[in-house]
């Protein structure tokens, strides 16, 4: 492990690789390594890309990763995609389109499966996240599959949350209901060679008129394998980090990340922690019978456990504050 | 007997059948519950009369010559001539392939199919660095005119045809040939072939693109324009379902993805300007032939038909040449076994007659050893003599379309047509080919099949005779052809002579004439015709071409 | 959790015949591995720079072309120089009997020709990582 940590700070990749192994298949010495690198994490600016399948992400991020090296940058990727539900494998194919920068060492891509987690990220994203910002990359993207707002936690990890959208892929309304207005700060409308391009970012734009909030979303107009339009979402998406930084916004998502981070950890260790309670099992069994609630039943494990939670013993009436 | 006796009598013999059936079927259960074609289509216990009872003689079926072309494309088919016995050849360097090719035409094969390596269909010069290890490997070598030369040293151009498997560079090629032809002093109005010139299946199922789609349309519709008006008996493209079904297609997708990419390119064409019957008469197809022995007759049979109606509801042909499916068939490589090679030579032999029954124009009939390696000369002549077996020994070429009027083969033939419209009008919905390649639809949907027959055979559902059953211990066959390390490095070296020897200041005069005609949108053919003239390489002119188009990403 | 097998399947040089990379590719998902699919078209040093940085177990080469004598030990001799020489390598295609002997001299752990099942890749990589 100690190799690895000083590979990793040293910018060798293979220990970078193997770190993100690490703290991905949770094996021993995640805890040393996160501690090691933690201190140098917080840097990199984290720019989500999230929107349906076949909306041109990769293709978009590849062309992104160009012009962010053209200006001096470097730059990590995550990009997830989802398992089978069926074998828990996967296919992970978003690096065929960015394969030109194989070779590039200002670039590192790794591909991640989703394993089932929910919310559109893999469970260690965050963890790969703060291992690249460790090894200095500038600039981090993350490409998730998502199209409504339960699906896309990249939005409260990311700095600017960029939406990909394509014409023809259901119209604005839809687009409301799916709650993707709330999560972008840019939109961007790929193949916009295509019919019903001006349409769709019409409709964008009246619903945005409609928008509150200090920051209104921008919509660029894209043609990914053409390369048209991406200097464009670039400087719109500076322009984002500007106003995230002016406003304070990046340390504030720094914050609000590693409080949800702490809480992931604590929700895991409680749950295991009340698995393993001696009644567990019998107690399932009861809730299935239909002889307590689970609620009741929560509140029996705590007990156990020895926690003395107040909202729970009122009755989950102020879970709001929880 | 009455119209409705004859209906009772068969219905009353029908119910007797179909107790003598439940009856053997309880003594003899049947080998598998349901019996379907590779496309999914029910191969029922007996087809009768009822089954082809929608199918209307005159105009489903008709005549051979006639619209819709069920029965063939001319009106005596092999009572005339046999189809051509074109074998595809081409191996190491342009000495090498010559000599096979001499062999050939004295065997008795009676037109020339070119093979080229990999880096010559991409467009790269044999001294590329991506070129190492693949020169000269799975088709010639050739970088400059002066490769073409060698080729065809000492073969007339007048006296054969020539078809060349060769797509995104298609253009450099034909101007190659065209170049040697004047050389050998004949006219380009003389010059019979064909390139196969068909990009859009590259993205899907064969992989040697080179420019986006929309240049890659342009240049298609220069060489159809510039064949129109020079080469009047050439055949423009050759719109392939031969790779569809090698990437795993079903035979209704096979003719479905084909005609597909064939209705892209004849919408190029109008779109252009080009008048549809002066440019369709010289389109041409190439399928694949696979086991399945009667799902394949009837694809041919569908593919003519169906072909001959897009062409004639959709771009409102009138000439019935311009309606007329030609093809040329290759039987399947993805048949081939590795293992006890002798098999593939009744493989192929089944494969080729149900092309010729199915009124196949050209045929190449694989070699045993091609699972294995490129095929030696000895399996190379096997295979000719089995077209030649099937043509002068079977008699099945005596009589046109012997098998019309057979049940199945007719309710095959109605039922592969139907679903590979179904096909062709949900690719429309997406918004053609290129969309549908885009969005990875029809990448997916040849996935899909490929991975159900190789899960098929792993089941042992799908038997293949010495592979899965009837397996046997084999030592390695012996004496197969393998192409020598020295020949790249010698290739490399004939290539920098080459460029030594030819005038420098012309050939940069002429690239950078034809960087000027790919800006401007003009006809790209002729300023191809004048570079490879001054033995501008392949590579430099495809650089050029690069340059102007860009180059195509995967999806 | 059971780790979980990672693979990189990848085609090197020009050979554009994908349908066995990527019926391997599936099989090996159902089989519940993560599989990188890097496309058609890489060069030696594009797949091993993948390999790399996705730190996968194993990269699975196919070619069909007769390009395997020069591309495959150089994937292996690239994985070496950079340190990677734990990376199992293991190839498919158009490969005659003759050639397989030094395939494997070279450092290619496995060859699959035409006609093997999925069923013996899966069994070959549980069976080799994890080790």
């Amino acid at each position: 492990m100690t190799k690895i940590i000083e590979g990793l700070v040293k910018g060798n990749v293979r220990s970078l690789a193997k770190a993100i192994t690490v703290v991905e298949n949770d094996r021993p010495g995640k805890k040393e390594l996160l501690k090691a690198v933690f201190p140098q994490t917080g840097n990199a600016y984290l720019i989500g890309i999230t929107g349906p399948p076949g909306a041109g992400k990769s293709t978009l991020t590849d062309k992104l990763i160009t012009l962010l090296r053209q200006q001096g940058k470097t730059v990590g990727v995550i990009a997830v995609d989802p398992s089978s539900p069926f074998s828990g494998g996967a296919i992970l194919g978003d690096r065929i389109r960015m394969q030109q920068h194989a070779l590039d060492e200002g670039v590192f891509i790794r591909s991640m499966a989703t394993r089932s987690h929910l919310g559109g990220l893999a469970k260690a994203t965050v963890d790969v996240i703060h291992l690249l910002d460790a090894a200095g990359k500038d600039v981090i993207i993350v490409e998730t599959v998502g199209v409504g707002q339960d699906e896309v936690d990249i939005v409260k990890i990311a700095h600017t949350t960029v939406v990909v959208m394509v014409p023809g892929l259901g119209d604005a309304i839809q687009i409301a209901k799916a709650g993707v207005m709330e999560i972008a700060d840019i939109f961007a409308v790929n193949k916009a060679d295509r019919e019903g391009a001006d349409k769709l970012v019409n409709e964008l734009r009246s619903m945005l008129d409609m928008a509150t909030g200090d920051w209104k979303p921008d919509i660029f107009q894209t043609v990914a394998k053409n390369d048209q339009g991406i200097a464009d979402l670039l400087a719109g998406i500076y322009q984002h980090r500007e106003f995230v930084q002016n406003a304070g916004l990046d340390k504030e998502k720094f914050k609000s990340n590693v409080q949800r981070e702490l809480c992931t950890y604590l929700m895991d260790g409680i749950v295991e922690l009340a698995q393993a309670c001696a009644g567990y099992e019998s107690l399932v069994q009861a809730i299935y019978q239909k002889e307590m609630t689970p609620l009741e039943g929560a509140e029996k494990l705590f007990q156990e456990m020895g926690i003395n939670n107040e909202w729970l013993m009122v009755g989950g009436d102020n879970a709001e504050k929880g | 007997m009455t119209c409705d006796e004859h209906k009772q009598a068969f219905q009353q013999r029908q119910q007797q059948w179909q107790e003598l059936v439940d009856k053997a079927c309880a003594r003899f259960p049947e080998r598998r519950e349901n019996f379907a074609t590779t496309s999914g289509i029910e191969m029922k216990r007996l087809f009768t009369p009822e089954d082809v009872a929608q199918v209307d003689y005159t105009e489903d079926i008709g005549f051979p010559g006639m619209y819709p072309f069920t029965r063939g494309v001319q009106p005596t088919m092999y009572r005339a001539r046999f189809w051509t016995m074109r074998q595809y050849a081409g191996f190491g360097s342009a000495e090498e392939t010559n000599k096979r090719y001499k062999y050939l035409l004295e065997n008795g094969q009676t037109g020339l199919s070119v093979a080229f390596d990999l880096p010559t269909q991409i467009g790269y010069d044999s001294d590329h660095e991506l070129a190492e290890g693949e020169v000269g490997k799975v088709g010639v070598a050739i970088d400059t005119l002066a490769d073409m030369e060698t080729l065809f040293d000492g073969i007339s151009l007048d006296k054969v045809s020539t078809s060349m498997t060769i797509n995104a560079p298609a253009a450099v090629l034909l101007a190659m040939y065209v170049a040697v032809a004047e050389k050998q002093g004949v006219a380009p109005e003389q010059l019979r072939g064909t390139i196969q010139n068909d990009v859009l299946k590259e993205y899907f199922a064969r992989g040697t693109y080179i420019f986006p789609p929309s240049p890659s349309m342009k240049i298609i519709t220069d060489i159809f324009a510039f064949c129109k008006d020079n080469l009047p008996s050439w055949n423009t493209i050759s719109i392939s379902g031969y790779h569809i079904r090698e990437a795993g297609s079903t035979a209704v997708q096979e003719v479905a993805f084909t005609l597909a990419d064939g209705l892209a390119y004849v919408d190029a064409a109008v779109k252009s300007g080009l008048d549809v019957d002066v440019f369709a008469k010289r389109l041409s197809f190439f399928f694949n032939v696979h086991n399945s022995f009667l799902e394949e007759v009837a694809k041919f049979r569908a593919a003519r038909r169906l072909w001959a109606r897009l062409m004639k509801e959709r771009f409102g042909a009138k000439k019935p040449a311009s309606m007329m499916l030609r093809f040329h068939t290759q039987t399947a490589g993805c048949s081939l076994t590795a293992q006890q090679p002798d098999n593939n030579v009744i493989r192929v032999t089944i494969q080729a007659l149900a092309a010729v029954l199915g009124g196949t124009n050209s045929l190449h009939t694989n070699s045993r050893d091609e699972a294995l390696c490129l095929p030696t000369e000895d399996s190379v002549r096997i295979a000719l003599r089995t077209q030649q077996i099937i043509a002068y020994e079977s008699g099945v070429a005596d009589s046109v379309d012997p098998l019309a009027g057979s049940y199945l083969v007719e309710s095959l033939t109605s039922q592969i047509e139907e679903q590979a419209l179904a096909y062709i009008k949900k690719i429309d919905d997406l918004g053609g080919v290129v969309k549908a390649i885009e969005a990875g639809y029809i990448q997916n949907e040849i996935g899909d099949s490929a991975y159900a027959y190789q899960k098929a055979v792993e089941a042992q559902e799908q038997v293949i005779v010495g592979v899965n059953k009837f397996t046997i211990e084999e030592t390695p066959p012996e004496n197969l052809l393998t192409i020598k390390a020295e020949m790249e490095l010698k290739q490399r070296q004939k290539l920098a002579q080459v460029k030594e020897q030819r005038d420098k200041e012309a050939v940069s005069k002429a690239l950078s004439e034809l960087k000027q005609v790919a800006e401007d949108g003009g006809n790209l053919m002729v300023p191809i015709l004048a570079a490879v003239k001054q033995y501008a390489s392949l590579g430099e002119v495809c650089g050029v071409l690069r340059q102007v188009f860009g180059e195509y990403q995967e999806q | 959790m059971a780790k979980r097998i990672k693979v990189l399947v990848a085609k090197p040089g020009l050979d554009g015949h994908d349908r066995g990379a990527r019926v391997v590719a599936r099989a090996l998902r159902d089989a519940g591995m993560e599989v990188i699919y890097t496309g058609i078209r890489q060069t030696p040093e594009q797949i091993v720079a993948t390999a790399i940085q996705e730190d996968v177990d194993a990269v699975g080469l196919s070619c069909l072309s007769g390009a395997h004598n020069n591309l495959f030990p150089k994937v292996v001799a690239l994985l070496k120089e950079k340190g990677a020489e734990d990376i199992l390598v293991f190839g498919g295609g158009i490969i005659p009997d003759g050639d397989i002997a030094g395939l494997k001299k070279a450092g290619i752990k496995e060859i699959f020709r035409p006609g093997s099942s999925t069923d013996e890749t899966i069994k070959f990589l549980t069976d080799h990582v994890n080790q």
